[in-house]
C-alpha cells in the first residue's frame, strides 16, 4: 500500500524559507566575502602575470582561472579549497539545528512528510551556493574583460560556463556531506567538527596517502625504478585510490575543462601518443568527453551521500 | 449518550527492538471530549502520541484518527489534527507571525485567508500585541501560548497537548488550561499528557493513568475515585460537643467516626454527608468550626493505586525509558 499524497507537498514553502534564511545570515555573509576577497587577490595576481608573460594565447581568457602568480595560488585553487568550506558552512547545522531548536516535531506535524524537508535544506543550500558562484564567476569575468581586454570567444565562454556547473555539483557533494552529518549529530559543533576533518583528509591528506597505498598493493617494479620511471600499474593504483577524493575528481575536470590541450587525465603509454599534435587544443566536445567520468562521479557522490543521509532521516526518531 | 468517537486506539503496541514502549492500548477519545494521558516520565505517553500522528511507526494493534490510520494517511490525519510538542521551539530570529505563516504555507492556506487566521489565532491567546516581536524575547508560557494560536489557526478538529504545563508558573498554567477549555467549548477534541496529575484533574473529562506501557486506569476523575478510593467520602469536621462523635455515627450512610485531634472528627460515608453532620453540630449547640468533604484527587488515586499494585505500578521496565 502506497502511502497517499506527494513527497514534495511543502517542499516549495521549505525551500524558499530555508533560502530566505540561508540569504540573510550573518554566516552567509561572511563566507561570500571571504571568498570574494580571496578571489579578486587571485585574479589579480592571475592578471598581472598574464600582462607580463603571455604574449599570444589562443584562450588567453580561460588563464584568468588557471594562473597563479607566487605567493598567491590560482583562482581555480582557491575556490576548489574554499568551495567546500562554504558548502559545509551552509549545510552542518540543517537537520540538527531543527532538533535543538525543538522545531522540527512540530513542522513535521503539519501536512507534509519528512522527505520535503531534506530535499528543502538541501536544494536551498545547493541554489544559496549556485547563486553566490554565479556571482563570482560573473564578477571574475567582467573584470577580466575591463583589465585584460581582450574579449572572451565563444568557446572560452562555454568552457568558463562548464567549469561553473561542475564547481557547483562540486559544492553538492560536500553539501550533501555536511547534511549527512548533521543528521547523524544531535550536536552542530560535532558535525562541523566532523565534516571538517572528513574535508581535510579527503583534500590534502587522501592524495599523499593514495601513493603510498598504492606501493603497498603494486609494489613498484625494480625495472621502471631503475629507469627512473613509474610502475605503470601502481601509478594506475594511485589514481584509482586517489579519485575516491572528490577534491582529485574536481581537479582532473577543471584541467580538462580550462586547459584544452589536456589529452588524457590519466597516465599515457607514449605508444598512444603516436601521431598526435602535442600542445594543440582539443575542441570542446573532445574535453567533455575526457572530463565525463569525473563529473558523473561527482554527481553520483552527491546522490548517494544524499541518499545515505535521507535513509537514515527517514528511520530517525522525531522526538528531541 | 452517542459520541462521535475522533480517536481510536485498540492493541496499539509499539516496540524498540525488544523493549516494549507502549503495551497493546486501547482507548478511544469522543468530540468536544478533553482526554488526559496522565502518568510518569517513561510510560509511554508522548511515543502513544507520535504513533496517533504518524510520526513514528506503529508496531502493533490498530489506530484511527478522524476515521484516518495514521500510518497510512499521515497527510489527513496532520491537516487536521494540531500538535503541541513537549517544550514546542520556534525559529527564534523570526517574529511569532512569520513563524505562523510558515506554518501555515506548509499546511497550504491560501494567502488571503492566512492574515486573517494568523491574527485569529495570537488573538485568541493573547499576544496580538507580539506579533511582530521575534520569539527568541517569549517567555516560555508565550512559547506555548504560540503554539496553541498555531493549532487554532489550522483550525484543528482534534488538540494534542504533549506536557502543555510543565515548566510554567501557575498564573501562565491557569491561563494555559482556560484556552484548552476554550477547544472544548468549539467541539475540538483535545488529548493532553501530563505527569502534573493535580493540574490537569480540573479540565479533562476523561484520564488514562499510564504505568509502564499500559493503561492502569480509566475513566473519570470521580469514577476513579470510586473504584479506587472505595466509593468512600472522607468529610472532616471540627466542633465541639461532649458525645458528638456517637450523634455523627448515628446518621444514615456514614460507617465510620474517627478522632483525628482534639475536637476534631473524620467521618467515612458512601456519599456527602456534610448537611446532616452540620444539623447535628447545630442541634447539639455545637459550635462548629470547620465542614469538608475531601473530593477524590487523581494524587491520591493514583499512589493508592500503585501501592496496591507494587508489581506493576512503578518497576519501570528496561527499555522503557525511550518514552520520555
Amino acid at each position: 500500500m502506497r502511502r497517499e499524497g506527494s513527497a514534495f507537498q511543502g517542499l516549495g514553502v521549505v525551500l524558499l524559507k530555508e533560502l530566505s534564511d540561508h540569504l540573510t545570515s550573518i554566516r552567509m555573509r561572511v563566507l561570500e566575502w571571504l571568498i570574494v576577497l580571496v578571489a579578486l587577490a587571485a585574479l589579480y595576481g592571475a592578471i598581472q602575470q598574464i600582462k607580463d608573460t603571455t604574449a599570444e594565447d589562443p584562450f588567453l581568457f580561460l588563464r584568468l582561472f588557471t594562473t597563479s602568480r607566487d605567493p598567491l595560488p590560482s583562482f581555480v585553487s582557491f575556490i576548489s579549497f574554499l568551495v567546500p568550506l562554504m558548502a559545509i558552512g551552509l549545510g552542518f547545522d540543517a537537520v540538527n539545528s531543527e532538533f535543538n531548536r525543538r522545531t522540527l516535531s512540530r513542522i513535521l506535524a503539519q501536512p507534509i512528510y519528512r522527505d520535503a524537508l531534506l530535499f528543502g535544506k538541501f536544494l536551498a543550500g545547493l541554489i544559496t551556493l549556485a547563486i553566490s558562484l554565479v556571482t563570482l564567476w560573473l564578477l571574475v569575468i567582467g573584470l577580466g574583460l575591463l583589465l585584460i581586454g581582450i574579449p572572451p570567444g565563444a568557446e572560452e565562454i562555454g568552457r568558463g560556463f562548464l567549469f561553473l556547473l561542475v564547481t557547483i555539483i562540486y559544492a553538492g557533494v560536500w553539501l550533501a556531506l555536511a547534511l549527512l552529518f548533521s543528521i547523524l549529530f544531535r550536536s552542530a559543533a560535532t558535525a562541523a567538527l566532523v565534516t571538517l576533518g572528513i574535508w581535510l583528509f579527503i583534500s590534502f591528506i587522501w592524495p599523499v596517502l593514495a601513493g603510498a597505498v598504492a606501493q603497498i598493493i603494486v609494489p613498484p617494479d625494480p625495472r621502471y625504478l631503475a629507469l627512473g620511471l613509474p610502475t605503470p600499474g601502481t601509478a594506475q593504483a594511485e589514481q584509482i585510490l586517489a579519485r575516491f577524493s572528490p577534491s582529485t575528481l574536481f581537479a582532473e575536470v577543471v584541467v580538462a575543462i580550462l586547459d584544452p590541450t589536456t589529452r588524457s587525465l590519466g597516465p599515457i603509454y607514449l605508444s598512444q601518443l603516436q601521431g598526435a599534435v602535442l600542445g594543440a587544443p582539443l575542441p570542446i566536445g573532445e574535453s567533455i568527453l575526457i572530463a565525463w567520468p569525473q563529473t558523473v562521479g561527482l554527481i553520483a557522490g552527491t546522490i548517494m551521500l544524499f541518499v545515505i543521509g535521507y535513509v537514515v532521516f527517514q528511520r530517525q526518531e522525531v522526538r528531541a | 449518550m452517542t459520541v462521535e468517537i475522533v480517536i481510536e486506539a485498540k492493541g496499539l503496541t509499539k516496540k524498540y527492538g525488544h523493549a516494549v514502549a507502549v503495551d497493546h492500548i486501547s482507548f478511544s477519545v469522543g468530540r468536544g471530549e478533553i482526554f488526559g494521558l496522565l502518568g510518569p516520565n517513561g510510560a509511554g505517553k508522548t511515543t502513544t502520541i507520535l504513533m496517533l500522528l504518524g510520526l513514528t511507526e506503529i508496531s502493533g494493534g490498530e489506530v484511527r484518527v478522524l476515521g484516518f490510520n495514521p500510518g497510512r494517511e499521515p497527510l489527513s490525519v496532520k491537516r487536521r489534527v494540531g500538535y503541541l510538542p513537549d517544550t514546542v521551539g520556534f525559529y527564534d530570529q523570526l517574529t511569532a507571525a512569520d513563524n505562523l505563516r510558515y506554518t501555515a504555507r506548509l499546511i497550504g492556506f491560501k494567502k488571503a485567508e492566512r492574515e486573517k487566521k494568523i491574527a485569529d489565532g495570537l488573538g485568541r491567546v493573547g499576544l496580538s500585541e507580539f506579533a511582530d516581536k521575534r520569539v527568541g524575547t517569549f517567555s516560555r508560557g508565550m512559547r506555548q501560548r504560540l503554539g496553541l494560536a498555531e493549532i487554532l489557526m489550522k483550525g484543528a478538529q482534534v488538540a494534542i497537548l504533549d506536557e502543555p504545563t510543565s515548566g510554567l508558573d501557575p498564573h501562565a498554567t491557569a491561563e494555559l488550561l482556560g484556552i484548552i477549555r476554550g477547544f472544548k467549548g468549539e467541539g475540538v477534541s483535545v488529548l493532553l499528557s501530563s505527569h502534573l496529575l493535580e493540574r490537569v484533574q480540573s479540565v479533562c473529562d476523561r484520564v488514562a493513568l499510564f504505568s509502564g506501557g499500559r493503561i492502569a486506569l480509566m475513566g473519570s476523575v470521580a469514577e476513579l475515585g470510586r473504584e479506587v478510593l472505595g466509593g468512600g467520602y472522607v468529610v472532616d469536621i471540627e466542633a465541639d460537643g461532649a458525645g458528638l462523635a456517637e450523634r455523627l455515627a448515628l446518621i444514615p450512610g456514614v460507617s465510620g467516626v474517627e478522632k483525628t485531634g482534639i475536637s476534631k472528627l473524620r467521618l467515612h460515608a458512601d456519599r456527602d454527608v456534610r448537611p446532616e453532620a452540620a444539623a447535628e453540630v447545630v442541634g447539639m449547640q455545637g459550635r462548629l468550626k470547620f465542614l469538608g468533604v475531601q473530593e477524590p484527587s487523581l494524587d491520591a488515586i493514583y499512589t493508592r493505586y500503585f501501592e496496591n499494585q507494587p508489581n506493576e505500578g512503578m518497576t519501570v521496565k528496561e527499555g522503557t525509558r525511550h518514552a520520555a
